[in-house]
């Protein structure tokens, strides 16, 4: 980074926001979104904003060339950009802005572009728009330079194609393309990789930075992940309940946060633990209290915990050469076999975690559905507590359901939205008719004790709850049954930083005790360092890599492995202390 | 895209057989004799009675009675009306009289929904809209054999700004108040649907997208709203038609319009039975064939079907 | 460029929330909201009053009028217009307009609600198990919604009632209209379930140990039935004007039975001298449709979350 090199004082800011204000029109009212932000970009300077959602990034982001959604409106402050002030610009004016002067990337590439033009169409929209060619002919020249520079080989065939035709990745290259078509002196990428595997992430991330550097163009980049920002930008700010809180270099924020916000989601964020775990031994003398969340301290202590357990004995969970083969519709009549998991044996002792870490695609969900008897497998053995759950008849599979409960990972679509909280952790109960309707209520209270909710949401409905609480109703419904094994799909993916860290300590504090034993399906190898005691690495359905978690983080076997651990972002500051 | 046709081709196969088959059933697994129940009140006379028995096979087990239906049914043989002309000369003579009539009130229904379903989803909640929805509302609750006599007797014969019949003058302005009032009938559905669909894609990335481009919104509004907004009004537009036929009946018979619908209309009237029976069934494959065209347009509106 | 400084705002060392669990005084969910915001609505009033008189006009058809609808004709005043106790004049058989409107209300919203409940019953069974249970069970019921879907119900409903000419009811026509009305909602309710479907509720439900079946019942089916019932409510409407359309053709009641769709049949022969012999039954069946549809739109409109949070 660049924070280093030489500066004068004089250089005149590129864009300077003062005490921008944006609230939005809702159902209850006028809500403040934004609330007295300021900051400066410099030419060919990256800043990140750093916050979770709700925080106001996103907000301040589009509110720059008043991209708001149309209940959205700015209530005060400037926008300074080349001597005018945008929030009082006219439409045309803030149109002529728009693509020449400010680019923008947005954050899912799925949804970003017209399914119904192809992409050569929707990049010579953008060079045409700003002027950069006479007709079209030209602006098909700059388009495919456009693609190219954005790194999409064979982009001249790949104009006439449509961008369901195009991987998520590939439609990011587009969609960055598109930001930078007109050669903007500002590009704005708002969360550009989130919705991205971490390998392409890293990729796309390395391409946008050095065309930025390239062309000098200034990166102002959105992100939930201190870490992702302060490996990108010399400057981060932090955001909360739309205001900052603490902005200043990089490095320096990560080092030596002041505001005890920027302290907790230090604290919180799994790739900044991980790190501090290689780069630091840590002394911890007991569980952290209450809710303080170090995941540092709470990994460390879990790790001594499972030093004491016991590793002898019949594992919870055994899977042999489990392998699952779809048949694939191939347009028309055709179909083809497709193996998801291939093969796959792993073991699971007693009051352990392992995890099953890869990317989308990998087959990690389809061992957990199999596991859970919700997909059948094709071939192979899958053992809970030394019996064979492959081979049940229906009774013995509600015997057998009865010690395995799973949590998925959408907190929004995994509760019934028309039952209430008590219902929804009772089903499991009236379903395995245990007990009667006085003590499964009494069951309820206190499992909702465990996961620390109120007892009197149990009359509540899904829909007044947060994500995080949602996921602790999962859980709860989950341990209604006392079950031995826990399979948690994803389960913290979805969640905000410091929600995430709230939820792995409960069932770390869970699992502590109750004795359980988790299977933790996840793609995302940072969480891994900090819950798990053992890893499996999949690729394209089969394992590539198994062992110990610290074993594998400091001495990774396959490439495979060392790439996703590379990717975690932040993974590189040095953040001795 | 040639899969797509093939399929989507395939797949009427057992539509077009189920369809006859079930009017067939209806018609000829009732109790009692199916001829006489046919003629309601009426008593056909024994020669009548002979060459019906004899056109729909009733000296055969059922089945084979279906399969000669069918086999009549596709060599063109539709059997006679009462008044002794064959249904396929009565078809070759109406059947250019009705598709130009629903040809000028699709282009009608068309063209209103999707110009009020634009501004109206563009307006949202305000004045516009509302007084959108209230006359779409109303046209929708209006059946359309009274919004026929009403424009009849107001615009017709009070006011005297078009004649009350067609009669033989199928020209295009005399047949613009009938296919005025069928537009009328049928635009709710589609101006709602675009309205809705309009408000959505307004909402979508994409489109936000397209304004940080930096394209105007007189570019925007066209060619990312407008133009993904036509998809689902297109499709819907395949079960307009089935409201649209009824109502061509209705409309055809109160206007006198020399087409299908009036033909049906007056057999119906007329309790002549299977005159009615020949002339649902043919509408009835008329309508499959509509909705695999609408099902090809909208292959061709949609890339995502296209190549897929 | 300068040097970033580094800023901190102030701060208050408890200031920071995580998670915290903020409900509102009344528990709220889908309906219970659908219903707060119908409520504010002065249309859900006047379309639910609207219904009410109708609803009220078939049970007790007494309250609002003491003249026969039938049997009180005099071909003295064929086409009169109103005079007292007879507002809206008489028909060409000489019969009170007021009164036929009144008994007609009994006719229309028995067989729509007939039909409705009909075409709903058949819809739900068919599209809920061919969503739910997928591969040839979807693939056989929904090659027989097909077939349905392509024959308009009103002329499926012709072509019963001419062969049925002789077996004339209230029941027949609601079978041949309802009979035949099924499939859209039958597709539009397999669409849903497939969505919901494929929630992570029903997997976690499923993991519990319910069998397929109860799911459907206890969790896919509430979840998919808001499109039905908005669906359900204006196909009332549509079964209506379809009840009229048939008898304004002939073949639905015969012409003894008070109905709109047989007084408009009978006045059109007389457009020209008695315009409002065949106006009054037109509006009183138009309104009953209008009330019924607007029910519907509002419905569907609070139904829809999305709607509501874009205000």
């Amino acid at each position: 980074m660049t924070q280093e090199t030489s500066v004068t004082d004089t250089a005149e800011p590129l864009v300077s926001i003062k005490d921008l204000e944006i609230g939005f029109q809702t159902g209850n009212g006028f809500v403040q979104a934004v609330k007295g932000v300021s900051f400066d970009i410099f030419p060919g300077e990256t800043v990140a904003i750093v916050g979770e959602s709700g925080s106001g990034k996103s907000t301040t982001a589009t509110g720059i060339i008043d991209l708001l959604p149309s209940n959205g409106r700015i209530t005060g402050g400037s926008v300074m950009f080349a001597g005018k002030d945008l929030t009082k610009a006219s439409k045309q004016e803030i149109v002529r802005v728009r693509g020449r002067e400010i680019g923008y990337v947005p954050q899912d590439p799925m949804s970003n572009l017209n399914p119904v033009w192809n992409v050569g169409f929707q990049v010579r929209e953008a060079v045409m728009a700003n002027n950069m060619a006479k007709n079209k002919k030209e602006a098909d020249k700059r388009a495919i330079e456009v693609l190219q520079e954005a790194g999409l080989a064979d982009a001249e065939r790949r104009m006439k194609q449509f961008p369901h035709q195009f991987s998520g990745g590939m439609r990011q290259r587009v969609l960055i393309g598109i930001g930078l078509a007109a050669d903007p002196k500002l590009l704005i990428a708002d969360e550009p990789t989130s919705a991205l595997d971490v390998t392409v992430q890293r990729v796309i991330l390395d391409h946008l930075e050095s065309l930025t550097r390239e062309k000098n163009t200034a990166l102002l980049l959105i992100t939930h992940d201190l870490g992702l920002a302060a490996e990108r930008a010399s400057k981060v700010i932090v955001m909360y309940q739309g205001k900052i809180v603490e902005a200043g270099p990089s490095l320096e924020i990560l080092q030596n946060p002041q505001h005890p916000y920027t302290k907790r989601l230090i604290a919180a964020a799994p790739s900044l633990a991980s790190q501090r775990l290689k780069s630091q031994k840590i002394v911890v003398t007991d569980a952290p209290q209450g809710d303080e969340i170090d995941l540092v301290a709470a990994s460390a202590h879990r790790h001594d915990v499972v030093e004491h357990a016991d590793h002898g004995g019949v594992p919870a969970i055994e899977v042999k050469d489990l392998t699952k083969v779809f048949s694939i519709r191939k347009g028309g009549f055709k179909s083809e076999p497709f193996t998801a998991v291939d093969q796959v044996s792993f073991q699971v002792p007693r009051g352990t975690t392992m995890a099953l870490v890869g990317e989308s695609g990998s087959g990690k969900s389809t061992v957990a559905k199999m596991v859970l008897g919700l997909e059948t497998a094709t071939e192979g053995e899958i053992l809970i507590a030394g019996k064979d759950a492959t081979a049940l008849d229906k009774r013995e599979m509600l015997a057998h359901r009865r010690r395995m409960q799973p949590v998925f990972q959408d907190p929004y679509g995994s509760l019934d939205p028309m039952r209430s909280i008590g219902s929804i952790i009772r089903e499991p109960l009236d379903v395995h008719k245990v007990g009667d309707k006085q003590s499964r209520e009494l069951r309820v209270n206190e499992v909702l004790d465990e996961v620390a909710l109120p007892r009197m949401i149990a009359s509540r409905y899904p829909n007044e709850l947060s994500g995080g609480q949602r996921q602790r109703v999962a859980i709860a419904r989950a341990l209604a049954l006392k079950p031995e094994v826990v399979i948690l799909d994803e389960a913290v993916s979805a969640l905000d930083v410091l929600v995430q860290a709230q939820i792995l300590q409960l069932l770390a504090d869970l699992q502590e005790e109750l004795g359980l034993t988790y299977l933790f399906i996840t793609h995302d190898l940072a969480v891994v360092r900090v819950v798990a005691d053992d890893v499996a690495v999949m690729e394209k359905g089969k394992i590539v890599e198994k062992g110990n978690v610290e074993e594998i983080f400091a001495n990774a076997q396959t490439e495979y492995t060392q790439k996703l651990l590379d990717a975690i972002p932040g993974a590189n500051i040095p953040l001795g202390a | 895209m040639l899969m797509y046709v093939v399929r989507r081709l395939l797949q009427a196969v057992p539509v077009v057989i189920g369809t006859t088959f079930l009017i067939y059933f209806m018609v000829f697994s009732m109790p009692g004799d199916p001829i006489l129940a046919m003629f309601g009140d009426k008593t056909p006379s024994p020669a009548l009675y002979d060459q019906l028995a004899a056109q729909y096979h009733l000296d055969q087990p059922f089945l084979v009675q279906y399969g000669l239906y069918m086999k009549d049914l596709f060599t063109g043989n539709l059997g006679t009306t009462f008044s002794g002309e064959s249904v396929g000369a009565v078809l070759s003579r109406t059947f250019p009289v009705t598709l130009k009539l629903a040809s000028m009130a699709i282009a009608i229904e068309f063209c209103v929904a999707v110009v009020l379903g634009l501004f109206a989803g563009l307006r949202k909640g305000k004045f516009f809209d509302n007084l959108t929805l209230v006359i779409g509302l109303i046209m929708l609750s209006v059946p359309i054999f009274v919004l026929c006599f009403l424009a009849q007797y107001f615009i017709a014969i009070k006011w005297g700004w078009a004649s009350p019949t067609v009669g033989a003058d199928t020209s295009f302005s005399n047949m613009l108040l009938p296919a005025i009032v069928l537009a009328a009938s049928l635009f709710t559905t589609s101006m709602r649907l675009m309205r809705g669909t309009v408000i959505d894609t307004r909402s979508r990335d994409f489109v936000r997208t397209a304004y940080a481009k930096g394209l105007p919104g007189r570019r925007v509004i066209p060619v990312h709203v407008l133009r993904n907004s036509l998809i689902p009004v297109v499709t819907n537009s395949a079960a307009n038609f089935g409201v649209l036929m009824v109502g061509a009946t209705v409309t055809e018979g109160i206007f006198n319009v020399p087409g299908v619908g009036n033909t049906l209309y007056q057999a119906i009237i007329r309790g002549e039975g299977p005159t009615v029976v020949s002339f649902v069934t043919v509408m009835v494959l008329a309508y499959v064939a509509i909705n695999i065209l609408v099902d090809l347009l909208y292959a061709v509106l949609d890339p995502r079907i296209r190549y897929a | 460029m300068p040097k970033p400084e580094h800023y901190v705002a102030p701060f208050d060392e408890d200031a920071v929330e995580v998670d915290k669990i903020k409900l509102d005084e009344k528990p709220s969910n889908l309906w219970r909201d659908a219903w707060r915001s119908l409520r504010r609505r002065p249309l859900f009033y006047i379309s639910l009053a609207a219904v009410a008189v109708i609803v009220l006009m078939a049970l007790f058809p007494t309250l609002f009028t003491d003249v026969a609808p039938n049997d009180d004709c005099h071909l003295e005043f064929s086409n009169a217009g109103a005079t007292e106790g007879h507002p809206m004049g008489f028909t060409k058989r000489g019969c009170d307009v007021y009164a036929r409107v009144v008994w007609g209300a009994r006719t229309s919203l028995a067989v729509g609600l007939l039909a409705t409940l009909i075409s709903g019953v058949v819809g739900i069974i068919m599209g809920s198990l061919a969503g739910f249970y997928g591969g040839w069970v979807d693939s056989v019921l929904s090659r027989i919604g097909d077939i349905f879907f392509s024959i308009p119900y009103i002329l499926a409903a012709v072509v019963v009632m001419t062969t049925l000419s002789e077996y004339r009811s209230v029941w027949t026509l609601a079978f041949a209209i309802g009979g035949f009305a099924w499939a859209s909602l039958a597709r539009i309710l397999r669409s849903e379930i497939l969505r919901v479907k494929s929630g992570d509720f029903v997997m976690a439900s499923t993991a519990t140990g319910r069998t397929k079946f109860s799911t459907l019942i206890s969790h896919v089916l509430p979840n998919s039935i808001t499109p039905v019932i908005v669906y359900l409510t204006l196909s009332l409407g549509g079964a209506i004007v379809a009840e009229a359309t048939l008898s304004f053709l002939g073949v639905g009641l015969g012409s003894e039975v008070m109905s709109w769709g047989n007084d408009i049949s009978a006045a059109q022969t007389s457009i020209r001298t008695a315009p409002m012999t065949l106006i009054w039954p037109s509006i009183f069946l138009t309104t009953t449709v209008l009330a019924f549809i607007t029910l519907g739109e509002l419905v569907r409109d609070a139904l829809d979350p999305k709607a509501r949070a874009r205000g």
